[in-house]
């Protein structure tokens, strides 16, 4: 666990970057453990959030690499002792009338919610960090875990400060002038 | 970004957007080879008095020439194919220009927009195809972001660590009505790269560079990248240090200066191998310890702090421990440590390297650049290499394909500029030689272009001799023949006991080069004997009107010396076969 380094990368929001840095972490041999995308408050940038696993390469290479993709703008790892990370995970569990009770009480118990109800199961969604979302599945195993689906991991630092308020400043380089042959 | 508003901006179609795009970007010369969904484009192209398009035979060749132009004139290389099979003919080249840095931008036309991802005739998603190729590429299929896209490339191509981009623009793009706004500034949020070295850093590496008894200057292909050459000659003569050149680097330090110990790696001399391996300080400027140079990291210059400068931060410290990173571009790196060491010699601090450099001088005499002429009379490869560099000279421009002939024109040609030898060297292309010559050629029509090339590389692209015959590209080619793929067979007498499984060529019967140049209007020449190398490169000199192949038929059992085989020390350094250099390491 303690090889595993979040990073918060922001992206110009434009097609094929998700496939740039995919590409990248596949041909570089780095290896992904969870990415996620979204928007952020500024339309022209997306944010992701990607755990690697570096026992195989130096997180410093990792993040180079990164930033040599013109459209990565930052990258920010987060540090796990001043950061806030959360995964979403909705669970469909075998649960009828004799289990069902004790089913909820789990869900009551980690502060999950149920978001629907069968006759012979139950659908829970449960958001927490990755420790706490193995530690439910673990718990719920017995009663028959019928399907699951989860979300890659989001973070962000703990305070007041933003990692995108000093990104969006535009620094426009001047174009070299045409050729003088050339009348526009 | 325009100043220009978009209602007194000029309506005309995305393709004569593009053409007046690329004119404004500085373009005079395109390689390329139209087709169906780039043909819009070829329209206006036509009435460019800017632009000359040189219609190639392949693609791949086009890619070529732009890199073998860019690299000759340091200028941005420009190639053009149409979508599917001729976009895909680019990848090669693309690949070549990403290891190697050469500043490239490739335009490409896709299938309409309404057709993407359709499996359309002549589709490839060539941008997904070149993403791991490529320094960047782009998608276009608004004929309003044609003008900010084209200026965008060449930015990028150009500057920071120069490579290749690709331009994909889709048909219906380039058939569209458009208003033209050359932008007035490039704003790339997350492409910001720095040129100015830090300060502090060149304060610790001066201060190792005065404490170092045995450093050495590691020069790699950046600094002709960035035309440093000049700098680096001061920097080297005002410190006395010994100087390597890589194979990307061969030129970028005169081969003729007592400090420079040749070129390092699998194939370099005995004294640039041990001035990197026995240093105490490397000073990195513009190379990236590339396997062919490091040979078996664990065991690369193991007593050595490594000053690592580069311009791209993600070389530093990839492959060996950088004691000192520098990030900056290589000119102004050896800036700033010049005019810091000038002032610290002002103040009577010198670095003292006398014991060192007597040692490297004596190894650099003692295993000095050699081959045994072969008994039989037959010519030896390295012998027309020699005579070529001799009568050609260090003005000439001389590109290579890969292999045995590549290490012996990087051995025994002596170069004494930067930007006279082309080769491909981190992707290891065969068949580049011929189509960068082509491309040298255009870029700098005054100088002799000589194409070194391997009879398995030349049948890999010659049919770019009918862009040069036609074109008026007169390229000299001396195709070093011993009938097989030479490096392949070297490995297989060294490692595979002398098992040739399918290197042999024929190439001294079929084809018969000769009849081959003459077939595409070029003279054709043969020399198979020591005494007649003069009278042909002589006879291949005097001719400048149509370009000239010359068929040497050499030795086919010479063999590239010395080396360090693959994946093994530099301290096992062979000179030749079972030889091994004795240092006399009593004198360091």
């Amino acid at each position: 666990m303690t090889d595993k380094h979040t990073l918060s990368v922001l992206v110009e929001n434009k097609p094929g970057v998700l496939a740039r840095i995919a590409g990248l972490f596949s041909r570089r041999g780095y290896n992904i453990d969870s990415l996620a995308v979204g928007p952020t408050e500024h339309p022209e940038i997306s944010r992701m959030t990607i755990v690697v696993d570096v026992e195989s390469s130096p997180m410093e290479q990792v993040v180079k690499q990164l930033n040599k993709l013109v459209e990565v703008i930052k990258i920010v790892e987060l540090d796990p002792t001043n950061s806030v990370s959360r995964e979403l995970m909705m669970v469909k569990v075998r649960a009828d009338t004799e289990t069902r009770g004790q089913v909820l009480d789990t869900v009551q118990l980690f502060r999950a919610k149920v978001v629907d109800v069968a006759p012979d199961a139950v659908t829970i969604q449960i958001t927490g960090n990755s420790a706490k979302l193995a530690d439910f599945l673990r718990i719920l195993e017995p009663f028959g875990i019928r399907e699951l689906v989860q979300s890659g991991m989001v973070g962000i630092g703990r305070g007041s400060r933003s990692i995108t308020e000093r990104t969006i400043r535009p620094v426009p380089v001047a174009v070299p002038a045409p050729p003088a042959a050339v009348v526009v | 970004m325009s100043e220009q508003s978009a209602a007194s901006a000029p309506e005309m179609t995305g393709a004569q957007s593009l053409v007046k795009s690329l004119e404004n970007a500085g373009v005079d010369t395109i390689f390329g080879i139209p087709g169906g969904a780039i043909l819009p484009a070829y329209d206006p192209l036509m009435d460019s008095t800017q632009i000359r398009h040189i219609l190639v035979r392949h693609e791949q060749a086009g890619g070529h020439a732009a890199q073998g132009y860019a690299a000759a004139t340091g200028k941005v290389g420009v190639c053009m194919a149409t979508s599917g099979p001729g976009a895909t003919n680019l990848v090669t080249p693309l690949a070549d220009a990403h290891m190697d840095s050469v500043p490239l931008v490739a335009v490409t036309g896709q299938v309409g927009a309404a057709m993407i991802g359709t499996d359309a005739f002549q589709e490839a998603d060539i941008r997904g195809i070149t993403m791991p190729v490529t320094k960047h590429n782009f998608l276009v299929t608004d004929p309003a972001d044609i003008p900010r896209t084209i200026a965008e490339a060449f930015h990028i191509a150009s500057t920071g660590r120069p490579g290749p981009v690709l331009v994909d623009v889709a048909k219906s793009a380039l058939q569209a009505m458009t208003s033209f706004d050359w932008p007035t500034g490039i704003n790339l949020p997350g492409y910001r790269p720095v040129t100015r070295p830090h300060s502090k850093q060149i304060r610790e590496a001066v201060k190792l560079i005065l404490e170092a008894r045995r450093p050495v200057l590691y020069v790699g292909g950046g600094v002709i990248r960035s035309d440093a050459h000049r700098e680096l000659l001061r920097l080297a003569e005002f410190t006395g240090m010994p100087v390597v050149t890589t194979l990307m680097a061969r030129g970028a330090f005169p081969d003729s200066h007592p400090q420079h110990l040749g070129m390092p790696g699998m194939h370099g001399t005995v004294a640039a191998v041990a001035g990197l391996q026995k240093s105490d300080l490397m000073i990195s400027l513009g190379a990236r310890f590339d396997d062919r140079v490091t040979g078996n990291l664990d065991s690369f210059a193991p007593n050595a702090l490594v000053i690592h400068a580069d311009i791209d931060p993600a070389e530093i410290g990839k492959n060996r421990h950088a004691d000192v990173p520098i990030v900056g571009d290589a000119k102004e790196v050896i800036n700033e440590l010049l005019a810091l060491l000038t002032a610290q010699a002002d103040a009577g601090h010198t670095g003292d390297y006398e014991a060192w450099v007597a040692f490297l001088a004596g190894v650099k005499k003692k295993y000095a650049l050699g081959y045994d002429a072969p008994t039989d009379g037959s010519l030896a490869p390295q012998y027309v290499i020699e005579r070529l560099s001799a009568i050609a000279g260090p003005e000439a421009v001389y590109c290579s394909g890969v292999g045995q002939h590549q290490m012996w024109a990087a051995q025994f040609v002596q170069y004494e500029n930067p930007r006279t030898w082309i080769n491909s060297g981190g992707l290891g292309t065969m068949g580049f030689s011929v189509p960068s010559a082509m491309g040298a050629k255009v870029g700098r029509p005054d100088a002799t272009v000589w194409s070194i090339d391997g009879d398995g590389c030349f049948q890999m692209t010659n049919q770019e001799l009918a862009t040069c015959a036609i074109e008026g590209i007169p390229i000299k080619v001396a195709i070093i023949n011993n009938e097989s793929l030479g490096m392949v067979r070297q490995w297989q007498t060294l490692f595979y006991n002398s098992r040739y499984s399918n290197t042999d060529l024929h190439s001294k019967r079929i084809p018969d080069f000769v009849k081959l140049a003459d077939a595409y209007g070029c003279v054709g020449l043969s020399c198979d004997s020591p005494g007649d190398v003069d009278a042909t490169i002589n006879k291949a000199m005097e001719i400048n009107d149509v370009p000239v192949v010359v068929d040497f038929r050499v030795h086919r059992d010479a063999m590239v010396w010395p080396m360090v085989a693959a994946g093994t020390s530099n301290d096992d350094i062979k000179y030749a076969r079972d030889l091994a250099p004795d240092f006399d390491e009593d004198d360091l």
